[in-house]
């Protein structure tokens, strides 16, 4: 049995607990790859687990990084031991304040798992690029480069700052070590409280500011003393490194795990060193270890200090005999003479050589791992390989393809460590729903509490949040596990697929070892004859064992519905062998326990029975003797690359496959601009249910289409002599409106392939068969091969319709408006989103004139996250343009554009004002006076622009370029500001109130679910009083923003509250008043979450459940009422006609607090159900009591 | 001074006036109210298995398994160690009446599954139940099943039950069965040590709004379901050997009065109390033991099933429904039929 001090944690509670144990007050800020280290400590504080000294850390999250900076540097200007978590964009917001708190010499340690900075695109990945945004300002920096490392340095830095008062930015790579499970030795608190030196902690404490001997702090100095002033915490960055060495020094002692400020490893004589710092270096050292063996003169320095720097101990660590070097960072500063991490290695090394001190050894300085590239032995070879060779670049990148500076190194893609030979690997594929991610997070627990081995986790993710693909990458061994990189091709003992369809889709084999263990979730009879050619052939070359069983049917025989995750786990632990059998299931039976518990018993149970079920459903499948020489068959998806678009083709199709790593920098847009319109290509088969359409009986209401989340049933009017070459199978009726003209068709068309399976459109569909209310104008029915088939026939026949006059079209009404194109499609947020049906309308209506100023969260990542993006263009090339400045400042982003868009516009205005007489005098004054508020005009203003383009052509007056340049801006454009709750409510309100305030045009669009979705239920401003969201673990005490009602205040903005699942009409009324307001408009549209604990098939339920509750009531403010001598407030839905606590009943968010605080359930119940009533009544004065009932219009 | 007593499954009774399950004992404060207001024991509210299974549901997938792959989250929900299923919370609610009451707390079970009766019912009995009522919501709408295959539902779960734990055993039976005493007496062979009678099924309506849907509206009871238990108590009382209780359309003293004349050992109700609260139960122990007094009886023994079948000069009158000539008797109002 492995020892008892040993814990099988991920890098962020680690480093977490450490922190929480010597912190009094933590103020974070959600923001991945950290959000989990404000998570755990909230949770911990929650249950009122005590810090070294007793007592409870105060544990808040702020409205932005900004104000977590701020709290924190109030509490230690207070006098408490505090701290934070954050990462990239988090980081720069503290920069600030970081700044200050070093300047006033504070004792604090941030602990930052290190993330890409947003640059040509944001990556949520890890590298270095945010803590390097740091270095200058007077922290220290502190890099671990594992789980282990991370919860050691966390306390090193914590006794360090203690005793050296420079506060210790300690940092660990986002991911990697932030999210990678790993089997550790525990910091025990005995070893806490001795690194903690109590007379320095009430040294901090008497630095405090106090009325009992008041002292100022944070002057303001003139230039007669300010350098002086700055110039005088010099001795104690001088004495810093030399505190860490200490406080390392002194954890080696009571730990036995030494560290060094350098620490080296290698060959003492070893002629070329790699320099690095975090994950990376032990990967390195992995590599030095194995090439040692083989004799090579080789070695690593793993910088633990970056700042404070010091030479003395950097040059005291490097091998006298050392030829070259070269120094690897993780971030890139474009334009600089190399990166920050050489420069100083160079500089220091330089200096000692001009001194005399030692021989210049050759310095070449390298990139690697950015936004979390892997980084891998091979590439740690190729490296030493660049140093040995004669004439190597002094500038280079390792881990790609650099085919257009020529700066990459090419690496050996079969090289492996002896110790990765050594290890046991093993490969996980399933589904983000399936629950294998959190089953290997169990299993890698399980060997590492239940044996001497050493175990490591690691998890790679998809970008997509509905039928997301996770693959699950294990390792184990008697030795230190040092692979901080994916496990390899061929390296996988044990390779599992729990999703039949992925044997069609991916290369799973590529990875699985030779004489290794295939285990597949199927429900096939005859599992041999069910695998793909390639898959058969790699299977008998690679000599692996194949093993089978029909998970979800042992799921369902058991009682566990479709949950496979423990019963794919003991098929793991009962095929590899790694614990004795009735070990291993006492294990899993044992972390069943504790994950169901006192939840349910029932659940728990039900899961020992699907265990013991599972060993009698496990089968091995004999492999037939066959061919097993010659070339592997191609992917079957291959082939279809030949139809696609060429960027599509190279670049988009190769991400989608899983194989973007090996795309080379040339194919890569030089500025982040990329096509729209790729998410069609996807075609991900997700959804196993689809919508049909039952022609015969349908109303043509359109209401499915508006409802749908992703595009993925669609109508059309159109000739009915152009179905006249329709498929056999295409559906078309005639138009039942009299608004079109005779001849005209309608089909209602679902994109199976594309579709999510949520339901929505079933659920909108207000029609019954007479005979059978159950069977209604769209039905879900199971996908079957024939059924995708003829779809996917259909709907290219429908896509290829010719698009029907917009200008026929009632856009004003569901029908009408449902026939117009959506150009937002197919995205990939969850099935059943409440958000996108928002963005979708928005592009029907609006989207050939949009520019779209996106705040990161779910709506950037479902918008723009790649490989495929879904904002596309209409018949004329047409659409939506979009783009993602940052979370906190998406209102001033979106200004920005408007403002750009006036000034051209004004420009081109001038310019035709300017040469009217070329232009003519009618056509010259059309443009510049033209209306463009509605549709019509600017269809118009098209016309007119395409005839200024004719008329241009071949004249030669003075500017005629400029307003050809310009010309397009004669056309209104819509700018549309959207983003969810976490930005408007909280990071970028103090912005979006500023752009209230403007007079500007701009259309805000802010997707309240109530809470921090993308990053995973945090609660924000939005968030109502009684939910249960993280931060909010005992229910949320204070009542949700008004923010409605702050922007009413201005008195000069629309506002509006809609939800379309309440009042479709209202939804869209709104959107048509509010683009065609001239001034600033701000829709706060009520948007259903996953993150409610609810089954967003139910979406619609919910959104009328909360306007009839008064949770969400919809309402209008039109400036222009009030400017015609009308009241400008409607308030458009009824008084709350259902008690709100059956609302609350029906989501876990509000549920889940009875069942565990009853009390305070029952007392946020009421007090919400009061705040709801109260505000109601708010609004009906406003309305000045008249409730403005408004009719469907239908 | 009359003895109300009266022997429930061989629980000694002050009185034969039990709330059945129903939401007032959520309500540690109402169930007092009612211990105060008379009640002799209270059945605490059923336990449903369909209910726990729902809230596993939720709690699967809402709060233990919410991940969705994307990588910036594992989860929407904190971890809540607090947070207590549904078989936990009615167990501590059933500890906390029994702490709180001084009259006897009869559990109330619906299970679906065979695991879930036993289990559950072993669990109950740690809590501290006196008795174990069980409550087989069983609508026998299987085109294949037959009525014996019914009946042996019941036959089997009691035989297992009565295996796992040693409370006394109530069934709750519906009026559906097409021999009622001959399976009661089975029951009593099969070791229950009460029936009562008759559960009320939820019965949806169609609400003809558009869309038409099923409306889910609960219908209370009324005076006039009391006669359904008065003539299958009537014909039981005596002849079996275990607790009868009347269960359904209970409101006034006198509904009350004539189901102890037709055989009843305890009469439950429900629907009266949620609609006038614990006080409508004194109102009717007041007007029992006054109409006792009056009639000079001296304790509910003597009173109980005095009217019954048996008791009855003419026994057939039970059974006959003189249908024919009530339907020749009935006088419409002027004008309706000429």
């Amino acid at each position: 049995m492995s020892k008892k001090n040993t814990l099988t944690i991920d890098g962020n509670e680690a480093t977490a607990r450490v922190a929480y144990q010597v912190s009094e007050v933590i103020a974070i800020y959600p923001i991945t790859p950290s959000s989990n280290m404000g998570e755990w400590a909230d949770e911990w504080a929650a249950k009122a687990q005590p810090n070294l000294w007793g007592n409870v850390p105060r544990v808040i999250e702020m409205q932005s990084e900004g104000g977590a900076a701020g709290a924190l540097h109030g509490a230690l200007t207070g006098g408490a031991l505090a701290t934070s978590f954050t990462a990239s964009q988090g980081l720069l917001l503290f920069i600030p304040n970081m700044y200050k708190i070093a300047g006033e010499l504070t004792s604090l340690v941030m602990h930052v798992s290190a993330r890409a900075l947003a640059s040509h695109a944001l990556s949520i990945f890890g590298d270095h690029s945010d803590v390097m945004a740091c270095r200058a300002t007077g922290f220290a920096m502190l890099a671990s480069g594992s789980v282990q490392e991370a919860q050691d340095f966390a306390l090193i830095a914590q006794a360090a700052t203690l005793e050296g008062r420079v506060p210790v930015l300690h940092f660990f790579d986002g991911f990697r070590t932030s999210h990678e499970v790993s089997k550790i030795d525990a910091v025990e608190q005995d070893v806490i409280r001795a690194m903690i030196d109590q007379d320095l902690v009430d040294a901090h404490r008497r630095r405090a500011l106090s009325p009992e001997h008041p002292v100022i702090r944070g002057t303001s100095q003139n230039p007669d003393v300010f350098f002086q002033s700055r110039e005088r915490c010099n001795p104690w960055y001088t004495a810093f490194p030399g505190i860490v060495q200490k406080a390392m020094d002194k954890f080696a002692g009571l730990t036995g795990r030494q560290y060094k400020l350098f620490d080296y490893v290698g060959a003492a004589d070893a002629e070329q060193v790699i320099v690095m710092m975090g994950s990376g270096a032990d990967t390195a050292e992995e590599t030095v270890l194995h090439l040692n063996a083989q004799g090579e003169k080789v070695g690593l320095l793993k910088v633990r200090l970056f700042r404070p720097w010091s030479a003395v101990d950097l040059l005291a660590a490097l091998p006298a005999g050392v030829k070259s070097v070269a120094v690897l960072d993780r971030t890139k500063e474009p334009g600089a003479d190399g990166e920050p991490l050489y420069k100083d290695v160079l500089g220091s090394l330089a200096q000692a050589a001009a001194d005399g001190e030692r021989t210049m050894p050759r310095v070449i300085g390298g990139r690697y791992g950015l936004g979390s590239k892997e980084f891998t032995p091979a590439m740690v070879k190729s490296v030493f390989d660049a140093l040995k060779a004669p004439l190597g670049r002094r500038e280079f990148t390792v881990g790609i393809n650099d085919d257009v500076s020529n700066l990459s190194l090419a690496w050996d893609p079969d090289f492996r460590t002896d110790a990765a030979r050594k290890c046991q690997s093993a490969l996980f594929w399933g589904l983000g729903s399936d629950g294998t991610v959190s089953a290997n997070k169990n299993s890698i627990k399980i060997i590492g509490e239940a044996t001497d081995l050493h175990a490591q986790g690691y998890f790679v993710y998809d970008s997509k949040k509905s039928g997301a693909v996770t693959i699950s990458h294990l390792r184990f061994g008697p030795e230190k596990i040092r692979s901080a990189y994916l496990v390899e091709p061929g390296m996988a003992q044990f390779v599992a697929c729990h999703q039949t369809v992925f044997v069609e889709r991916y290369d799973l084999l590529d990875h699985a070892a030779p004489g290794g263990v295939f285990l597949l979730n199927t429900p096939a009879a005859d599992v041999w004859a069910s695998l793909p050619e390639r898959m058969r052939m790699q299977i008998r070359k690679k000599g692996l064992k194949l093993y089978a069983i029909d998970a979800y049917k042992v799921a369902e025989d058991a009682g566990m519905g479709r949950r496979i995750n423990t019963i794919m786990q003991t098929c793991f632990f009962a095929i590899s062998g790694i614990l004795p059998r009735e070990q291993a299931i006492a294990a899993i039976k044992q972390a069943v326990e504790k994950t169901y518990g006192r939840k349910s018993k029932r659940l728990a149970d039900l899961n020992f029975k699907a265990i013991d079920m599972t060993l009698e459903h496990l089968r091995e499948i004999a492999v037939p003797a066959g061919e097993a020489t010659g070339e592997l068959p191609a992917m079957s998806h291959a082939a279809a690359a030949g139809v696609l678009p060429a960027f599509v083709r190279e670049v988009t199709l190769p991400i989608f496959l899983g194989q973007g790593d090996g795309l080379p920098v040339s194919l890569m847009p030089e500025d982040g601009t990329f096509p729209v319109g790729t998410a069609k290509y996807e075609k991900r088969n997700i959804a196993l249910e689809v919508p049909v359409w039952e022609a015969d009986i349908c109303t043509q209401c359109g209401k499915c289409v508006f409802v749908c989340p992703h595009s993925a049933i669609r109508a059309r009017a159109f000739a009915e002599t152009e179905a006249a070459k329709a498929p056999a199978a295409f559906k078309h009726v005639p138009a039942k409106s009299k608004d079109y003209p005779a001849g005209t068709h309608i089909s209602y068309q679902v994109a199976t392939e594309d579709c999510t399976g949520c339901g929505d459109c079933v659920e909108a569909c207000p029609i019954h068969d007479k005979s059978n209310v159950s069977r209604k104008a769209v039905n879900m029915v199971p996908v079957t091969s024939d059924l995708r088939d003829r779809e996917r026939t259909n709907l290219d026949f429908f896509l290829a319709l010719p698009e029907f006059d917009r200008t026929a079209l009632k856009h004003t009404t569901i029908p009408g408006s449902m026939l117009l194109d959506p150009l937002f499609e197919y995205s990939g947020a969850c099935a059943g989103c409440g958000e996108t049906p928002y963005i979708r309308l928005a592009t029907q209506l609006f989207g050939d004139r949009m520019l779209i100023a996106n705040a990161t969260g779910c709506s950037s990542i479902y918008g723009g996250n790649l490989p495929t993006t879904p904002y596309t263009t209409n018949a004329q090339g047409r659409g939506p343009a979009w783009s993602n400045s940052l979370f906190e400042d998406n209102a001033e982003f979106g200004l920005g554009m408007r403002l750009a868009a006036d000034h051209q516009m004004d420009y081109a205005k001038a310019l035709v004002r300017e040469m009217a007489d070329v232009i003519g005098g009618d056509l010259a004054q059309a443009l510049v006076e033209a209306d463009q508020r509605e549709e019509a005009g600017i269809q118009a203003q098209r016309e007119r622009v395409a005839a200024l383009l004719a008329k241009l052509k071949g004249t030669n007056p003075p500017r005629v370029g400029e307003l050809i340049a310009v010309a397009e801006w004669l056309v209104r454009r819509s700018v549309w500001i959207i983003g969810g709750d976490g930005w408007a409510y909280d990071i970028g309100y103090g912005g979006l109130d500023h752009v209230l305030a403007q007079p500007y045009d701009v259309n805000i669009l802010v997707l309240d679910t109530e809470v921090y979705s993308n990053t995973g239920g945090q609660t924000s401003k939005a968030t109502p009083i009684g939910a249960v969201a993280k931060f909010s673990a005992g229910g949320k005490a204070t009542a949700k923003k008004d923010l409605a009602k702050l922007a009413m205040d201005y008195g000069h903005v629309y506002v509006a509250h809609v939800a379309y699942g309440a009042k479709d009409v209202h939804t869209l009324k709104v959107f048509h008043e509010a683009e065609s307001y001239p001034g600033p408009s701000l829709i706060v549209a009520y948007s259903p979450c996953i993150a409610h604990g609810v089954d967003m098939l139910y979406n619609l339920r919910q959104q009328d459940m909360a306007v009839k509750t008064g949770h969400w009531p919809l309402f209008r403010h039109d400036p222009r009422l009030e400017a015609a001598g009308d009241t400008p407030f409607r308030l458009d839905s009824a008084p709350p006609s259902v008690p709100l606590k059956e609302f609350m009943a029906s989501e876990t968010r509000f549920a889940m607090l009875s069942r565990s605080h009853p009390e305070t359930a029952a007392q946020l119940a009421e007090a919400a159900q009061a705040e709801v009533t109260r505000r109601f009544t708010g609004y009906q004065d406003l309305a000045a009591g008249h409730v403005h009932e408004q009719k469907t219009g239908e | 001074m009359i003895d109300l007593s009266t022997d429930y499954v061989g629980l000694k009774l002050k009185n034969p006036l039990v709330p059945s399950a129903s939401p007032l004992s959520h309500d540690i404060d109402m169930a007092r109210r009612l211990e105060d207001a008379g009640a002799a024991a209270i059945v605490m509210y059923s336990l449903f298995e369909e209910d726990v299974r729902a809230e596993d549901t939720m709690a699967d997938r809402f709060l233990l398994n919410s991940a969705l792959g994307h990588a910036e989250s594992d989860g929407f929900m904190p971890d809540e160690p607090e947070f207590k299923g549904m078989v936990e919370r009615h167990l501590e609610q059933l500890a906390k009446l029994k702490r709180s009451l001084e009259i006897p707390v009869v559990a109330s079970l619906n299970g679906v599954s065979s695991t879930g009766w036993l289990e559950f019912s072993r669990e109950l009995e740690a809590a501290g139940a006196d008795a174990l009522e069980l409550n087989v919501y069983h609508l026998a709408a299987d085109m294949t099943e037959s009525g014996h295959s019914v009946e042996c539902r019941y036959f089997d779960l009691l035989t297992e039950l009565r295996g796992e734990v040693k409370l006394p055993i109530i069934m709750k039976l519906s009026p559906f069965f097409s021999s009622l005493p001959n399976f009661v007496k089975q029951l009593e062979y099969a070791g229950a040590k009460g029936v009562s009678l008759f559960n009320r099924f939820y019965q949806p309506d169609i609400d003809l709004g558009d869309p038409l849907t099923l409306s889910d509206q609960i219908h209370l009871s009324t005076s006039d379901e009391a006669l359904l238990r008065l003539r299958w108590l009537s014909i039981l009382h005596g002849r079996v050997n275990l607790t009868l209780a009347a269960t359904g359309g209970v409101h006034t003293w006198e509904d009350a009065v004539k189901m102890l004349l037709a055989g009843a050992d305890v009469v439950h109700m429900a629907s009266c109390l949620l609609q006038h609260g614990p006080g409508r139960l004194f109102e009717i122990l007041a007007g029992l033991t006054r109409w006792m007094e009056e009639r000079e009886y001296e304790s509910v023994a003597q009173l109980k099933g005095s009217m019954s079948q048996r008791n009855l000069p003419k026994p057939d009158a039970v059974c006959r429904a003189n249908y024919v000539s009530m339907i020749d008797r009935f006088e419409p109002p002027a004008g309706v039929w000429r």
